[in-house]
């Protein structure tokens, strides 16, 4: 087995699942002969050649909406979005047809295609570069939304994401992009959407977190093992939405304490979704209120103030205190 | 004092606006000399002209890019779009400049628009026309929502939306732009955003609403109060961002919540209102707190639509709820 | 209802356009002239030259600033000055400039204060606070949107009763946009004293300009829209100030907005988190560094005897100090408190970002400064 980072195994997952399945195309801006402002698709216009590897004019309206038509039509398209700001071009497109296509035809037509984009702060990028918008997708009926944390399950959730029969949202966090390699097994195979990761068992509090904030939560469950003997349950969510219900409600059943941590803005940030579930569905169990560590509700500041911005161990480390000490 | 419906009332403050400040401008498709698809703009083509009431082409990104420039540059434009099922159109320019154009430049242009947009479903009216979008804007930092729910309160918060120095989504409930008349002062006069109204006192359980569900969740409690329950309703009016006073005094009494909504329910209105409850009144709370909402599917057609829509038995059901927990 | 014509051939666009774009010059590479020198005094040519050399330097040192890990990702512009400078010099003081990213020679031009273009790249949000005078919106990293603002702001100049005009940069990948579309539709129809000007550099990060549109030339996108359009040598700054200059009149003169394509060319890549070399020869850029933009107007200067080589040395050296003291001022700048990140969100902070910066100040006073080594 390969060591490989999280972009590696995106990689490998496109080669792979172009080999496989000759419907799969990849497109958007500067994919083909560049392969990608960040290479996640290197090497696969070579191999497959400009009518599946598609350098599109800049345009994400286009890029999406000629996808949408081309899922209908029986392919089964992979465009990219640049960057997480640059989604917003193309939201009429997502929002009004690609998201309700299967229910607006009852079935006839359908939109099997998965929507590739960098997601994320945390490498000192430009302006809206840095962008956390899931809840945008979370909130809109048909979409799956994915955030891998780690390369392992990067490649089989992107495997899982293009055979799925919807439009999935495929975010990437691209602070993790390089940050570590894992052992990524060479053949084919799928992480369920849909199936959160218990990364960590523990009995005090649990964490629930996607994408780079799962290495943020992991420093802090650490440090509260370590600093205050506190055991912390680490839960990845991996699909956003529809996410897994079961695993955080049995969680905080046995915990009966809980933070959730996302970089995104707090407000209708994912994590109220997540707290109005534990509130419906176990608030019983709830010893202290859940706790939130989030951005703010500001727009991403530029790179130099970022760090405050985004949540890092200690903030993790402060909000498990407080549920803690409630 | 005239009988007003709310959309007459919308009208009136266009009219006032414009009358008191010649830097009001209002601009969308079929405003001008249509008055609009719902007869919002009735009349001002005819009082104001064609360059202060501008029918525009068919472009909603445009409409409200148009309009960012120009709130930079001095005037306070009024955009309309015809319905909120167009709105994503205008998603891109909303998010990355409106809300943030003040913030990105220190102050030095801000973005002073009232985005005008009927709002909601209710009406029967065909695809992409029904859609409550809210959450997407409460979610966006730097915006205002305000969604009226009478006629009274659509003129006055009309008329603060376009004093305000920031941008303010202006949603109106369609379904209720006729459905009453209310006494409304000829004067101008302004409901200032961010203050809830408490429709009605009560101590067993808190109903917080917004925009046309407060009519909705007035016959629930009217019927609760036929089971001896004493509900107390909170109309927001101003959906973000929200007078977190009102709604926590009102909670730390009853201890307990009804939610209601026509958006779907997947990080919504109501999850941040949940939430926040849960955060400043949680040793308060004696039941879990209730949504009553859309469900996470597209807005059915209109022959479905009731089955989507929040009513009143839905509401009493959900007070039941909480009540029996 | 037919209509009789002569020669019954339906004409067809193509037909119309093909072949019919070459780009306007005036200014030759080698320093001559093509037809009359516009009407731009020697100390007016002098000024031009200056931002365009100013530009030059400042892109080797905030490139070398961002090599060094000074700066964040930026966006060079060498090669381009002189679609940038030509262009805004034509822009009267009150008049609104919309930048995308790469336009730093037009926004000191225009009023912005080197400094703050480089506090701006380095992740420092008052550079986006441009002096109240200046009228130049921040940097627009979402293509083509700044495209519509222009449009706006130039039709409320004009409900307004002023004559104030807008010029609005984007690049030819920006064409491709509904932004674009709709933008120009717009103009054209409220008849706004707006100038569009696309600077054509031949690709968009990797995608070379035939690939972004089939249309033979940007300039002819213009007709769609039933407003002016020109091709012109962007790297002729003498030619960019006339078109601008002649666009700008028309617009306040009520006949609308011009489409003006530069063909011009960037030396450096993209961003300095690109890597060029992967989609262009190094062949090309040599052949456009022939055309260079500067060197073609100080060979006209000292065609006319208001330049000698002389005077070019010493401005280079007196530019090259001047920006050792915007890079000095750059790095003495203190760190800004945190309040900065929520300031400005509204005019008055509401409840809640106070609730979020009081968190904030708490954390810092209890775990230390998160940004503490980050800068
Ligand atoms: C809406 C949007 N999509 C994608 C990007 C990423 N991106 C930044 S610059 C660029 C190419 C722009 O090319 P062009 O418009 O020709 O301008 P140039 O950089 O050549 O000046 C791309 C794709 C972006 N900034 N905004």
């Amino acid at each position: 087995m390969a060591h490989k980072t999280l972009i590696q195994a995106i990689n490998e997952a496109l080669h792979l699942e172009m080999k496989r399945d000759e419907r799969v195309m990849i497109m958007g801006e500067d994919v083909g002969a560049n392969g990608g402002v960040f290479r996640a698709t290197e090497g696969i216009y070579n191999e497959f050649g400009a009518d599946r590897a598609v350098d599109t004019p800049l345009a994400e309206a286009g890029i999406i909406g000629s996808a949408i038509g081309m899922a209908a039509y029986g392919l089964r398209p992979v465009p990219e979005i640049q960057f997480d700001g640059f989604m917003l071009p193309a939201f009429d497109q997502l929002v009004s047809h690609a998201a309700r296509l299967r229910w607006r035809t009852r079935g006839r037509f359908t939109c099997p295609m998965t929507v590739r984009v960098p997601y994320g702060g945390g490498i000192r990028a430009l302006e809206h570069h840095s962008e956390a918008p899931e809840t945008y997708y979370a909130h809109t009926p048909g979409f799956k939304v994915v955030l891998p944390s780690n390369p392992y399950d990067a490649k089989g959730l992107l495997l899982a994401s293009i055979r799925d029969p919807d439009p999935v949202i495929y975010f990437e966090p691209k602070r993790l992009y390089r940050a570590f390699r894992q052992d990524v097994p060479e053949e084919d195979y799928e992480v369920p959407i849909g199936k959160a990761a218990v990364v960590k068992e523990g009995t005090d509090v649990t964490v629930i977190s996607w994408g780079t904030m799962v290495r943020v939560s992991e420093e802090a469950a650490e440090k509260a093992q370590e600093e205050k003997g506190i055991s912390v349950e680490l839960i990845d969510l991996r699909t956003l939405w529809p996410l897994d219900i079961d695993t955080v409600i049995a969680s905080v059943q046995k915990t009966g304490r809980c933070v959730v941590v996302h970089e995104a803005p707090r407000t209708v940030g994912l994590g109220a979704e997540i707290i109005s579930l534990i509130n419906e569905k176990a608030l019983l169990h709830l010893e202290a209120p859940v706790v939130r560590v989030t951005g703010y509700d500001v727009a991403m500041p530029l790179f130099r103030m970022e760090n405050y911005y985004m949540p890092n161990a200690n903030r993790v480390l402060q909000g498990i205190l407080k549920t803690v000490q409630f | 004092m005239p009988h007003l419906t709310l959309i007459q009332a919308v009208n009136d403050a266009l009219h006032l606006a414009m009358k008191h400040d010649d830097r009001v401008v209002v601009l969308g498709e079929d405003v001008g000399e249509n008055g609009g698809v719902f007869r919002a703009t009735e009349g001002l083509h005819d009082t104001f002209g064609e360059d202060r009431v501008v029918d525009t082409p068919l472009a909603e990104g445009a409409i409200l890019g148009a309009a960012i420039g120009m709130a930079a540059y001095g005037i306070r434009p009024i955009p309309e779009i015809q319905f909120t099922g167009f709105m994503p159109m205008v998603f891109d320019h909303m998010v990355s400049h409106a809300s943030r154009l003040r913030w990105r430049t220190r102050g030095r242009f801000t973005c002073p628009l009232v985005l005008r947009a009927p709002y909601g479903s209710g009406i029967h009216a065909p695809e992409h026309h029904s859609e409550s979008h809210e959450a997407y804007y409460m979610h966006t930092p730097g915006l205002k929502v305000v969604v009226p729910s009478n006629p009274y309160d659509a003129k006055g918060l009309l008329i603060s939306a376009i004093k305000d120095p920031n941008p303010v989504l202006f949603f109106e409930p369609k379904r209720i732009y006729r459905a009453i008349r209310q006494e409304v002062p000829e004067e101008i006069y302004e409901i200032p955003l961010g203050k809830a109204a408490v429709v009605n006192e009560g101590t067993d359980v808190t109903v917080i609403t917004f925009g046309s569900m407060t009519h909705m969740a007035k016959e629930a409690i009217t019927r609760a109060s036929e089971q001896g329950i004493s509900a107390e309703l909170i109309d927001l009016r101003t959906v973000w961002p929200l007078d977190i006073d009102t709604i926590s005094t009102s909670v730390a009494k009853t201890g307990r919540c009804v939610i209601v909504q026509e958006a779907p329910r997947a990080a919504s209105f109501s999850s941040e209102i949940l939430t926040l409850i849960h955060e400043k009144v949680f040793d308060s709370l004696q039941a879990p707190v209730e949504r009553v909402a859309g469900f996470d599917t597209p807005m059915p057609y209109y022959r479905m639509e009731n089955y989507y829509l929040p009513n009143a038995n839905r509401i009493l059901a959900g007070i039941n709820n909480v009540l029996n927990f | 209802m037919a209509t009789k014509s002569k020669a019954n051939k339906p004409v067809t666009v193509k037909d119309v356009f093909k072949n019919k774009f070459t780009p306007y010059t005036l200014l030759n590479p080698d320093g001559t002239l093509n037809g009359p020198a516009p009407d731009l005094s020697p100390e007016q040519l002098q000024a031009m030259h200056r931002v365009m050399v100013e530009a030059r330097v400042f892109d080797e040192r905030a490139v070398n600033l961002q090599r060094q890990g000074r700066l964040g990702t930026f966006a060079p512009l060498s090669g381009q000055e002189a679609a940038q400078v030509g262009s805004a010099f034509a822009l009267r003081k009150t008049d609104w400039l919309f930048p995308s990213y790469r336009e730093h020679a037009a926004c000191a031009l225009h009023g912005q204060p080197w400094l703050d273009i480089l506090k701006y790249w380095g992740g420092n949000e008052d550079g986006s606070r441009v002096p109240d005078d200046v009228n130049i919106f921040p940097v627009a990293i979402p293509i083509a949107t700044q495209i519509i603002h222009a449009v706006g702001a130039a039709w409320a100049a004009k409900i307004q009763g002023k004559d104030d005009a807008t010029l609005v940069f984007f690049g030819d990948g920006g064409t491709s946009e509904g932004d674009f579309h709709e933008g120009l539709n717009f103009a054209g129809v409220f008849k706004t004293a707006t100038v569009f000007l696309c600077q054509n550099n031949f690709y968009a990060i990797s995608l070379p300009r035939e690939s972004q549109t089939s249309s033979e030339s940007i300039a002819q996108k213009a007709i769609s829209y039933g407003i002016e359009g020109i091709q012109v040598d962007g790297n002729d700054v003498l030619a960019m100030y006339q078109m601008t200059k002649e666009a700008f009149d028309r617009g306040r003169a009520g006949e609308g907005p011009t489409l003006i394509e530069a063909q011009t060319y960037r030396y450096g890549p993209h961003t300095t988190a690109d890597d060029p070399t992967r989609y262009r020869d190094s062949a090309e850029v040599d052949q456009w560094k022939e055309r260079d933009p500067i060197e073609r107007l100080k060979n006209y200067m000292i065609s006319q005897s208001i330049w000698d080589d002389g005077k070019e040395e010493a401005l280079w050296e007196d530019v090259r100090a001047q920006m050792a003291k915007v890079v000095e001022d750059y790095e003495a700048l203190p760190e800004r408190p945190v309040e900065e990140i929520f300031k400005y969100t509204f005019e008055e902070m509401p409840w809640h970002l106070e609730e979020q910066l009081a968190e904030l100040k708490d954390f810092i006073a209890e775990y230390g400064n998160p940004n503490e080594g980050h800068h």
